[in-house]
C-alpha cells in the first residue's frame, strides 16, 4: 500500500504500521504499534493527520450510515463517511450540511477533529456547533459517548481535538433544511482592502455564505483587490436547471510547480476582470467545492509539494495586520491564486483547540520552494503573533511552537484529554 | 435484462458483497442479506436501511453457512419475506493460510468445506428451486484462483476451481429452464481478505469496481466473467503455459 500523505504533500513521513479499520467492531486497537493516529481521507494540509511511529488507522473503510431521521434531519453516520457522501444521501431528502469546508471529500470525523468551518462562519458557526453527539473509542478498548456540554469536557476537547483524543467511531450530525440543491450567488469587485472591509460588513448582514478572493500580487492603491462571493440557498423556484458534475483529473505527478510568479500575474488579473453577472443560480457543487472539481489538482504543485499559510487575526488588529500580510506577500512575488480573505463570526468555537474565533482568516498556499518559502512564513508569523493571531493546525507542516502555544492557550489544559495511546507528528512537533 | 428486484446475499457482510448490496439499493431493489457476524450484519444492514426508500424491504439474518442443515430453511425464509427471490449471489469464502494447511489435513478439508461443499450443497437446493420458477440469476464469486492450480494458493484455488466446474454443469443443465448461472471470477480485490498483501501494483481493484461489474454480469445474464477484465488475458497465457514449464515456475 503507498505511504498515506497530507493533501499538500508534505512532510513526507511514514508510519511504522498502517491499519485499514473496516468495521466499528474491529476490535483491534490493543494490539497495534503505538502511538495510534486517525487518517480520514488525509485533506489537510500537513502533519495533523500523520505520525512518524505506531500506527495509522484508516477510517475510510468506516462508512456506513446508522440512522437518518428524515423528518428531524438528524443524521447518525460512522466517521469515514465523506461530506460528499452525506450530501448525495440527505440532499434529495432537503437537507444540507449547516457547515462545510471547501472540499466535500473530508470525512466526519476528520471535520470533527479539526472543527471545519466555511462560508457561513459568521452565520452558523462551525462544524462541531452540529454535533448532537458523537462515540470515542479510546486505546484502552473503552467507549465513551459524549454530547455538548458533557460534564467531564471530553466533547469539548474532541471537537477542532486533531484526533488526539482517541478513534471517533460516529457522529450524530443536525442538518438544515433546504428546499433544492441550488443557490443564489453574488459576485462584487473590491478595489483595495479598505473596499473589501466596507462591502463586507454589509453583505455579511444579509448573505449567510460569504467569502472573498482576493489578488495576493498586487500592490499599493490596488492592494487587497478582489471579488466578494455571497450566496444563500434558493428558495422554491418554479423552474430549475439542469445540472451534469463533469471532473478532470491532472494525471502524473508534474516534476516542478506550474504555479510561478508569472503564471499566478497572468491568472490573477484575468480572475479579477472576469464579467462578473448579478445574480446566478449556481448548483451547490460548484458552489461549495469548485477544486473538487479537478482530481489531485494537488499535482500542478510538483513533486515537492506545498504549503498553505492560514491564519486568523482578532477583529481589532485585523485591518493593519491584513494589510501588512498582504504587503510581505506581494512584495515576496508569490502567493496562489486561491488567496482567501473571510471574516469569522462572534460564536464562541465549543472545541479547546478549535481555530474559529472572531476575526479575520486569509489563506494561501505557496508552492515549497525550501528555505526561501519558510523564511517567507517565519515573516508572516511575526505579523500574526503581534496581532495576537494564530495559525491553523489542519493547514500546517511549519509553524514553531512558541506560536501554536500562543494562539491556543488551552493546550496544556487539554494535556489531560488526550489518549495517551495517540499522538501525531503534528502534536509532537508543537509541545516541544 | 434479468430483474435485480428482489435478491438474496449469501455472504453479505463480505466487502465485495457490500458494495453490492448498496448499488443493488440504490436501483431500487429489496435484499435478504444472509451473514454469520451478528454485529457486521446489523452496521450493514442498518446502513442499507438508511439508503432505501420505504417501500424496499430490508433483512438480515445471521448463519453460518458451513451449517449446511439451515439451508434450506434460509431459501424458505427469503422467499417468503420477499414474495419471491429475482437472483441470488453467494459471496463467502475465507482465504486458507496455504503453508499451514500443508501442515494439517483437517484445516485443508475444512477449506474445501467452506469455499466449496457448502456452497454446493447450497447451490444444489437453490438450482431445483429456481428450475421450478422457470426464471432467474444464481451468481457465484468464485476467483481467477480457480483456473490453475499453483503452489502458493492451491487449496483455495482447488475448492474455486471446484465451484467453477460445477457452476460451469449447472448452467448448462438451467438454460434449458431459463435461469442464468454467473460465475465471478475477481483478481486481486482490496478487501479485508487480502488486507496482509502488498497492495503496490497494478493489479488491485476496489471492491466497488468489481460489485459494478457483478451487477452488469448478473443482469445481462453472462457465463463467465472475469473483473476487472483484463484478468481474462492473464489468465488465459498462465492456462496456456505447458505444464512442464509451468511446475518450475513459483507462482
Ligand atoms: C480543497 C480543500 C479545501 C478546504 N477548505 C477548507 C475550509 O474551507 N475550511 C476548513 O476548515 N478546512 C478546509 N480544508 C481542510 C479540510 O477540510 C480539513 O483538513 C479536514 O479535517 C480534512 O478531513 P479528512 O477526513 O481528510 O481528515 P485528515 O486530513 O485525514 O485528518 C485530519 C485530522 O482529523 C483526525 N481524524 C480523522 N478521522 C478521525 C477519526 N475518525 N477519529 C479521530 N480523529 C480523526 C486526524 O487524526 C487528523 O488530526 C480544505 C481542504 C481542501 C483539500
Ligand atoms: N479479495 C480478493 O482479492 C478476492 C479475489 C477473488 C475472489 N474473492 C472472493 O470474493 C468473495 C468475497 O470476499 P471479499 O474479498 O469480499 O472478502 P471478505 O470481506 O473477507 O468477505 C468474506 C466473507 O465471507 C464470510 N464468510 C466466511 N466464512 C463464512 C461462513 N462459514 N458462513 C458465512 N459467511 C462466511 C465472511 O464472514 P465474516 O465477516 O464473519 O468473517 C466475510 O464476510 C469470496 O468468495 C472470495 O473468495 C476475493
Amino acid at each position: 500500500m503507498s505511504t498515506p500523505r497530507s493533501w499538500n504533500r508534505l512532510p513526507r513521513v511514514k508510519p511504522n504500521a498502517v491499519y485499514a479499520l473496516s468495521q466499528r467492531g474491529d476490535c483491534m486497537l490493543d494490539t497495534l504499534p503505538r502511538p495510534l493516529l486517525a487518517y480520514g481521507n488525509g485533506r489537510s494540509y500537513g502533519d495533523v493527520c500523520l505520525t512518524e511511529q505506531g500506527t495509522l488507522l484508516l477510517t475510510r473503510g468506516l462508512d456506513r450510515f446508522i440512522v437518518f431521521d428524515r423528518k428531524q434531519g438528524i443524521l447518525c453516520c460512522e466517521a469515514g463517511v465523506t461530506l460528499a457522501e452525506i450530501l448525495a444521501l440527505v440532499v434529495p431528502h432537503g437537507w444540507f450540511l449547516p457547515s462545510t469546508p471547501g472540499t466535500r471529500l473530508a470525512t466526519v470525523g476528520g471535520s470533527v477533529a479539526n472543527d471545519v468551518h466555511g462560508k457561513n462562519h459568521h452565520a452558523m458557526g462551525s462544524f462541531g456547533h452540529h454535533v448532537r453527539a458523537l462515540e470515542l473509542w479510546r486505546s484502552d478498548g473503552s467507549v465513551i459517548e459524549c454530547r455538548p456540554g458533557d460534564s467531564v469536557g471530553l466533547f469539548s476537547a474532541t471537537i477542532g481535538g486533531l484526533g488526539l483524543t482517541g478513534l471517533i467511531r460516529w457522529v450524530e450530525l443536525q442538518l438544515m433544511p433546504i428546499h433544492n440543491p441550488w443557490m443564489w450567488v453574488e459576485s462584487q469587485r473590491f478595489a483595495n482592502l479598505e473596499e473589501f472591509w466596507a462591502l463586507n460588513r454589509r453583505a455579511e448582514a444579509s448573505w449567510p455564505y460569504s467569502v472573498a478572493w482576493i489578488d495576493c500580487l498586487a500592490q499599493g492603491k490596488a492592494q487587497g483587490r478582489g471579488i466578494l462571493l455571497t450566496g444563500q440557498h434558493a428558495p422554491a423556484q418554479a423552474e430549475l436547471p439542469v445540472f451534469k458534475e463533469y471532473s478532470k483529473r491532472i494525471p502524473v505527478d508534474l516534476p516542478f510547480s506550474m504555479i510561478n510568479g508569472l503564471s499566478l500575474r497572468a491568472f490573477n488579473t484575468l480572475y479579477y476582470w472576469q464579467p462578473l453577472k448579478r445574480q446566478v443560480l449556481t448548483h451547490y457543487v460548484p458552489y461549495f467545492y469548485p477544486l473538487d472539481a479537478i482530481q489531485n489538482w494537488n499535482r500542478i504543485y510538483g513533486r515537492n509539494g506545498f504549503y498553505q499559510y492560514q491564519c486568523v487575526i482578532p477583529p481589532c488588529e485585523a485591518e493593519a495586520a491584513i494589510a501588512s500580510l498582504l504587503d510581505t506577500i506581494a512584495r515576496y512575488g508569490e502567493g496562489s491564486f486561491l488567496a482567501v480573505l473571510k471574516t469569522f463570526g462572534s460564536k464562541p468555537s465549543l472545541g479547546m483547540l478549535s481555530f474559529p474565533r472572531p476575526g479575520t482568516t486569509l489563506a494561501l498556499d505557496f508552492p515549497n520552494r525550501g528555505d526561501k518559502t519558510l523564511r517567507l512564513f517565519e515573516r508572516l508569523d511575526a505579523i500574526v503573533r503581534e496581532a495576537g493571531g494564530a495559525l491553523y493546525p489542519g493547514k500546517d507542516a511549519r509553524m514553531p511552537a512558541s506560536l501554536f502555544q500562543s494562539g491556543y492557550p488551552q493546550w496544556e489544559a487539554f494535556d489531560k484529554y488526550i489518549d495517551p495511546g495517540f499522538s501525531s507528528r503534528f502534536w509532537q512537533r508543537v509541545t516541544l | 435484462m434479468n430483474s435485480l428486484k428482489r435478491v438474496v446475499l449469501f455472504g453479505a457482510t463480505s466487502a465485495i458483497a457490500e458494495q453490492t448490496a448498496r448499488q443493488l439499493v440504490a436501483q431500487g431493489a429489496s435484499l435478504y442479506c444472509v451473514g454469520r457476524n451478528r454485529d457486521k450484519l446489523t452496521a450493514l444492514i442498518d446502513d442499507l436501511k438508511v439508503r432505501a426508500i420505504d417501500h424496499q424491504r430490508i433483512y438480515g439474518c445471521v448463519a453460518d453457512l458451513t451449517d449446511i442443515a439451515q439451508h434450506a430453511h434460509l431459501i424458505e425464509a427469503a422467499e417468503h419475506i420477499l414474495g419471491g427471490i429475482d437472483s441470488v449471489l453467494i459471496a463467502y469464502g475465507t482465504l486458507p493460510d496455504q503453508k499451514a494447511c500443508q501442515l494439517n489435513a483437517s484445516m485443508t478439508r475444512q477449506e474445501i468445506e467452506t469455499n466449496a461443499l457448502s456452497v454446493i450443497n447450497l447451490l444444489t437446493l437453490l438450482a431445483n428451486e429456481f428450475e421450478n420458477q422457470q426464471r432467474g440469476v444464481i451468481a457465484v464469486i468464485s476467483s481467477v484462483a480457480g483456473d490453475r492450480g499453483r503452489q502458493s494458493n492451491y487449496v483455495y484455488g482447488a475448492a474455486k476451481g471446484m465451484l467453477t466446474l460445477f457452476l460451469q454443469g449447472l448452467r448448462n443443465r438451467l438454460a434449458k429452464a431459463n435461469v442464468d448461472v454467473v460465475t465471478i471470477k475477481p483478481g486481486f480485490v482490496d478487501t479485508p481478505m487480502t488486507a496482509k498483501f502488498d497492495r503496490s501494483g497494478l493489479l488491485w481493484a476496489k471492491p466497488e469496481q468489481i460489485a459494478k461489474g457483478i451487477i452488469k454480469a448478473m443482469q445481462d445474464g453472462k457465463s463467465e466473467v472475469y473483473l476487472p477484465w483484463f484478468w481474462q488475458g492473464i489468465m488465459l497465457i498462465i492456462k496456456h503455459i505447458p505444464e512442464l514449464i509451468f511446475k518450475r515456475m513459483s507462482l
